[in-house]
Order: structure tokens, then C-alpha cells, then sequence
């Protein structure tokens, strides 16, 4: 399952990332921000007005901010 | 210069993640006796200042721009890496790191924390806003750190100056083992790095408590899909009616004073060409700056509020569905946004965007946002040519004009860069990653050096440009000088320039006075109504009386389609060298800012001919 499609504010395990769907830079600053396989992250909030896009996810002690296009690159399983 | 020349001062740098608190860290070290400049070649800031040593000696400090990695993604990062490794062109390594580590993210900073100490610099950790690490329910251990680290590690509350005297005495002592050789540590991989972290932070952590932070009610409310959106609008409202209302009279007081000066300067000169320079050339080159300060002021005032309390992630959060249906992201609303009352700084703010392409998008479309200089001259058009009735209740119709103009602008902001984002700056899609702060409240002290800076930016850039601009159409409109019975502004090389200048734009309406006009309102845009009241020979002593005979002028002279026409223009065409200059600051060149130029142009040119051809077809 993608991070997209993962319950709200239950933990999620990342299984594995789709680098090539992501532009060099991205990918290099999801690294970086620790989203990577096997970090543990949650889906706190989503989108304006019903659109899903884009979501704001905790990992460790921070939240950060993508878009749902990365989100689809993002494999993941409950933690 | 080698390590060992006895004249060198060492220099000391601060490092770290972005939202480590550095800039607080900086400040409350520093005081506010700051330099601000670029780093050579790219748009990056080099803040710096002085340090002083327990010992009376001082150091330079530098702040450099925050980092996730060396493996660069941006180029604030591009300008850490090679200053910290020594490969920047013109500036040595730093002798000294004062590594700066949020306390409460030490899991996530301590992983860049292990890329900086593996360089074997003498290095300090400030182990940042433990008050919030607190507050978050942690209790931390910094001995353990050290240990973990193997350099000092000092406990530190930026804002309220804790632990800043034991932070500034270990940074002494590793100023005395600046000399020696680098020890390079043994490099490990990223993950190898976040395994290492991990433990660390666990070996640092005495307790945790599960409570909930406080973000996370905070975002509950403020990032609400539905709630969050009109808390957003509602705050970008008080924001306007601050920037337009409660500027009002200090922009009078300011222009006033120098109103004052020149009137001064007129009775006491004798009358020639020195004293018209410095009344109507330099004065009035002086007033056409700081009538814009009392704005800047208040936007920026407002933008530091709302960077420093970590709400204006949230904002580029909830604005990033909106801006990416034209290619943009969240990123690019706040240059927008304060574009709204200049383009200038607007533009200058578009630094913090890292994607390139994405940035000279947004550069490209800043102009299209309605800035207070045109409101003078939307005003008096207004007040000319739409009658004042009204159409429902509380809604009159010279209102909704001028509603419409603002969305026209927005609105082909949109589109423009909808065309850009798939033509001259086509790229991947932009994305929209990151950080989302913690939220905090900002204290005055750093609001207040945060606004000195800016500000003073904003009157050295944009003050030098306009005040040259100004001079030299002065210039152009004094000489040569007129024949008995000829106008000034007829006999001038301007009036020339307006000759040359009717032909092309009477096929849209425009009469000689307005292509006349166009020529000075190129320093400012709100100097087209002085000119209109100067080639309709109004006497322009006062600028409201002088509005009211322009608008009196307009209201008998100009036919509706005409009088629209103008409109159309002043909505799209870039009547303002200082924000063309300022665009090829930023994007290091004469190609973006010629392509912004042209393309504006068109755009005014064309839509300015379609309302007039419009409204003529209509009967109007």
C-alpha cells in the first residue's frame, strides 16, 4: 500500500521508495528529512476544501510537508 | 592566507539544520550589529558579525544557511558545503563550528551533526531551546551527548541568553586548537549515520513523556481542511487593511517632511537650475522612496510575525493545492503576497524557493500583483469615469472596479505562469517538501532586528534605483529647455520620447497626455498622476488638489474607452525600472528581466486594446 492511500493517524513502517519517480533533489531532500525504508512515519493531516493533496506527515519528533505525488512513491505497511 | 599567518583573525560559523534556532542563536551573540550581504554569484545571504571573547579579543561569526545534508538540494545548502570545506571562491574554511542542534529533534539534527564533525574542525554543539524540548515532556542529558560526540555540548535557550556565556567560553577554548590539523573522521553512509543518531538521541534522552506537543492542537485548528483555509483568509485580510490603512499616515507625515524640507530648500535657494535639482529632482527623488517605507514596514512587520511563529509553513501549506494547479507551490505565495504592496521585496523573497524554475516563474508573474503604486493613479481613473452609484447594498460600483483590476491581476499572474511553467520555464513539476517548525512566540527583540534589516535592504536597493530614476527623468523633462510659449514637458527630451511613443499606442486609445504620461510613471507608477496634472497645466502645488484637477481633466477629456484602456495597461505593463532592475539582481542577468519586460508589454498592450476596442464596440 502507498502512504497515499494509508489510514490517517495510524503508523506506518516504509517498506520501500519509487527514487526514480522522484526528481533528483526531492528524492535527495525526503532523504535528508529521514523519509527513507524502514523509518516509521503517520499521515496527520491532509489537503484544503477535500482535495487530499497536499499532507502533512510526523516523523520522529517533526512534521513535515508533501505532496501526494511523492506520497504515491512511498510503499508502506502498519507499524 | 595560511593557517598559521599571525594577522588572521580565526573566523567562527554557526551550523546547522533549518528551525535549529540558529538565526535566534546568531542574533542573541551578535546583537544587532549584523552585516548583510550576498555571497558572490549566488542569491544567497552572508549574514555576519562580531563576537566578542572572554578574553576582549573578537572574532568574526557567520551564520551560515541552514542545511540538511552537504549532499546539496538547494543552494543555500550548495553554500554550506563549500564554505565549510573551504572550496568557496574568496573565503576560507571557517577555524572554528559552533554546531547548533534543536533539543527537542535531536534524532533528526544529529545526523547532519555526524557530516560536520566528520570534518575535524574544532567544533562546539548548542544544544538549542532545550526550554521547548521541555516543554515537549524531554529531560536531556548533555554530558551524554559529549560523550557521544566527543566535543563540548552546551545546553542553550537562544531567546532568553541561556547558556550563552558557557557557549562563548567553549567556543574560546576550541579557538585555541584552531591551528592544529584537521582530524578527518571516518565517513560513514547516510543510514549508517541515522542508525548512529538514533542512538545517540536515545543516549541522550533521560525521559519522554507521551503527552501530546501542542503542534499538534495548533494544526488541528489552523490546518483544517475547511477551518484552516478561512483563518488563512481572514489573517491575509487584516493584513491588507494594515499595509493600505494603517500606513496612510505615516506615509503623509513622511512625505510631508520632506514636502517641508523642499519648501525650505525653495526659500532659501536662489531660484536656477541647483536649486530645481535638489527640490524636484533629488527631493522629490528622496519622497518617492519613503512614501513606499511605512507599507514595507507593516508587511514585513506582519511576514517576520508569521515566519518566526512557524505559522507561515502552514500557510504555504494550505496555499500549495492552489498554487499547484498553475505550477507553482506553497512556496511562492509569500513573495506573492508581498508583492501586493511591492513588487521589490516581493522578489527578493523569492530566495527562499529552491527550485530554480519555480522561482523565475514566480520573479516573472510578481509584477502582475497589484502594488500600492498603482492605486493613486487607479484611483483618480476611477473617480474620473465610473460613476459613483451604487449596485447592491453597501457595494458601489467605483469599489467593484477596482476589485475587478485587483483580480485581473491575480488572475493573469495565474495564467502567466501557467504559460511559463510549459514554456521558457518548463521543468518537472514542481514539488513541495518540507518542514513544518514548531510553532513559537516570536520574541520583539529578534522581530525588531529582523525588520531594521529588512527595511534597510529595501532603502539601500530599491531607495538607490528609484532615487536615480527619479533624477535622471527629472532630467529628461527639464531639458532642453522650452521656447517662450512652448510647454516644458512638450520641449523636453520626454515629450520626444511621448511623440515617439502616441503613434504605437493611439490605436488603443491612448491620447498624447497619456503617452506622455507613461514616460516618468516608469520611476514609480503613482507619478503618472503628477504628470497627467502637469501637461494638463494643473497647478501642482498639492498632490490632492492636483488629483482633483486631474480627475476634473480626465472626467471632461477622456472618453470611457479610453479611460479604460488605461486601466487595462497599468494592470499588466511594468512601469517600473527599480523592479526590472531589482529582477536582474536576482536572476543574475539582462535575459529574464528584457524577457519580464517584453513580455509584460505585450500583455498591457494587448489588453489594454481589447477593452478599448471593447467598450468601443459596445457603445460606450
Amino acid at each position: 500500500m502507498t502512504l497515499d492511500a494509508f489510514e490517517h493517524e495510524k503508523s506506518a513502517r516504509i517498506t520501500a521508495v519509487d527514487w526514480a519517480a522522484l526528481a533528483e533533489d526531492e528524492g535527495k531532500r525526503l532523504k535528508a528529512l529521514g523519509v527513507d525504508e524502514g523509518a516509521e512515519v503517520c499521515v496527520i493531516h491532509r489537503g484544503v476544501f477535500g482535495t487530499r493533496d497536499p499532507l502533512a506527515i510526523r516523523i520522529g519528533r517533526m512534521t513535515i510537508a508533501l505532496r501526494r505525488a511523492h506520497a504515491l512513491a512511498i510503499e508502506v505497511e502498519p507499524a | 592566507m595560511s593557517r598559521d599567518d599571525p594577522v588572521r583573525h580565526h573566523r567562527v560559523a554557526l551550523v546547522g539544520n533549518p528551525n535549529s534556532g540558529k538565526s535566534a542563536l546568531f542574533n542573541a551573540l551578535t546583537g544587532a550589529r549584523q552585516k548583510i550581504a550576498n555571497y558572490p554569484g549566488v542569491t544567497v545571504e552572508r549574514k555576519a558579525g562580531r563576537l566578542a571573547l572572554p578574553n576582549g579579543e573578537s572574532r568574526e561569526l557567520i551564520d551560515l544557511p541552514g542545511a540538511y545534508s552537504f549532499d546539496a538540494a538547494s543552494p543555500d545548502e550548495e553554500v554550506t558545503r563549500k564554505l565549510v570545506h573551504g572550496e568557496f571562491e574568496g573565503e576560507a574554511a571557517p577555524d572554528v563550528l559552533v554546531l547548533v542542534l534543536d533539543a527537542a529533534n535531536l534524532e533528526q539534527h544529529l545526523v547532519f551533526a555526524q557530516e560536520v564533525l566528520e570534518l575535524g574542525r574544532p567544533t562546539v554543539v548548542a544544544l538549542n531551546m532545550v526550554d521547548l524540548a521541555e516543554r515537549d515532556g524531554l529531560t536531556l542529558d548533555p554530558a551524554a551527548l559529549s560523550e557521544a560526540l566527543g566535543v563540548p555540548v552546551i545546553p542553550t535557550v537562544a531567546v532568553r541568553r541561556k547558556g550563552l556565556d558557557e557557549l562563548i567560553a567553549a567556543i574560546a577554548e576550541a579557538d585555541t586548537h584552531a591551528d592544529e590539523d584537521a582530524h578527518k573522521r571516518w565517513h560513514l553512509t547516510l543510514p549508517e549515520r541515522r542508525l548512529s543518531a538514533k542512538h545517540m538521541a536515545k543516549g541522550a534522552i533521560l525521559s519522554t513523556s507521551t503527552r501530546h506537543t501542542i503542534e499538534n492542537g495548533i494544526d488541528r485548528v489552523l490546518l483544517n481542511p475547511w477551518v484552516g483555509p478561512v483563518i488563512l483568509f481572514g489573517l491575509l485580510f487584516v493584513i491588507f487593511q494594515a499595509v493600505f490603512a494603517w500606513a496612510t499616515p505615516f506615509a503623509d507625515a513622511l512625505e510631508g517632511g520632506v514636502g517641508a524640507v523642499s519648501a525650505l530648500v525653495t526659500d532659501t535657494m536662489p531660484e536656477g537650475f541647483v536649486r530645481d535639482f535638489l527640490t524636484e529632482g533629488v527631493l522629490a527623488g528622496v519622497g518617492s522612496v519613503v512614501v513606499f517605507l511605512p507599507q514595507i514596514v507593516i508587511l514585513f512587520f506582519f511576514i517576520l510575525v508569521m515566519e518566526a511563529s512557524g505559522y507561515m509553513a502552514r500557510a504555504a501549506f494550505l496555499m500549495d493545492r492552489l498554487m499547484a494547479g498553475v505550477g507553482l507551490s506553497g512556496k511562492s505565495f509569500i513573495p506573492l503576497l508581498s508583492s501586493f504592496a511591492c513588487a521589490i521585496p516581493g522578489i527578493m523573497a523569492t530566495r527562499s524557493i529552491p527550485d530554480a524554475k519555480d522561482r523565475l516563474t514566480t520573479i516573472l508573474i510578481a509584477p502582475l500583483m497589484t502594488c500600492s503604486a498603482r492605486l493613486p493613479v487607479y484611483a483618480v481613473i476611477i473617480a474620473a469615469v465610473i460613476p459613483q452609484t451604487s449596485i447592491g447594498p453597501g457595494i458601489g460600483l467605483q469599489g467593484l472596479v477596482l476589485f475587478a483590476l485587483y483580480v485581473a491581476g491575480i488572475v493573469g499572474a495565474m495564467a502567466a505562469a501557467l504559460v511559463l511553467r510549459r514554456t521558457v520555464a518548463q521543468g518537472a513539476a514542481s514539488g513541495f517538501i518540507m518542514e513544518m517548525p514548531r510553532y513559537q512566540l516570536p520574541r520583539l527583540k529578534d522581530l525588531a532586528i529582523g525588520l531594521w534589516q529588512r527595511a534597510w535592504v529595501f532603502l539601500r536597493r530599491a531607495g538607490t534605483i528609484i532615487f536615480l530614476v527619479t533624477i535622471a527623468l527629472w532630467l529628461m523633462l527639464s531639458f532642453p529647455k522650452a521656447e517662450p510659449g512652448e510647454s516644458q514637458m512638450d520641449a523636453s527630451v520626454a515629450g520626444m520620447v511621448a511623440d515617439g511613443l502616441h503613434p504605437i499606442l493611439e490605436p488603443i486609445g491612448f491620447n498624447r497626455e497619456m503617452s506622455l504620461a507613461l514616460v516618468p510613471a516608469m520611476a514609480a507608477r503613482e507619478v503618472a498622476v503628477s504628470a497627467l496634472a502637469t501637461t494638463y497645466a494643473v497647478d501642482a502645488a498639492d498632490e490632492e488638489v492636483a488629483a482633483e484637477g486631474v480627475t476634473d481633466k480626465i472626467a471632461a477629456l477622456w472618453s470611457l474607452p479610453t479611460a479604460l484602456a488605461f486601466l487595462a495597461w497599468f494592470v499588466f505593463a511594468p512601469q517600473c525600472i527599480s523592479t526590472i532592475a531589482v529582477a536582474r539582481r536576482e536572476t543574475n542577468g539582462w535575459k529574464w528581466p528584457t524577457f519580464m519586460v517584453v513580455y509584460l508589454f505585450a500583455l498591457a498592450y494587448v489588453f489594454a486594446g481589447l477593452t478599448y476596442w471593447g467598450a468601443v464596440a459596445l457603445g460606450l
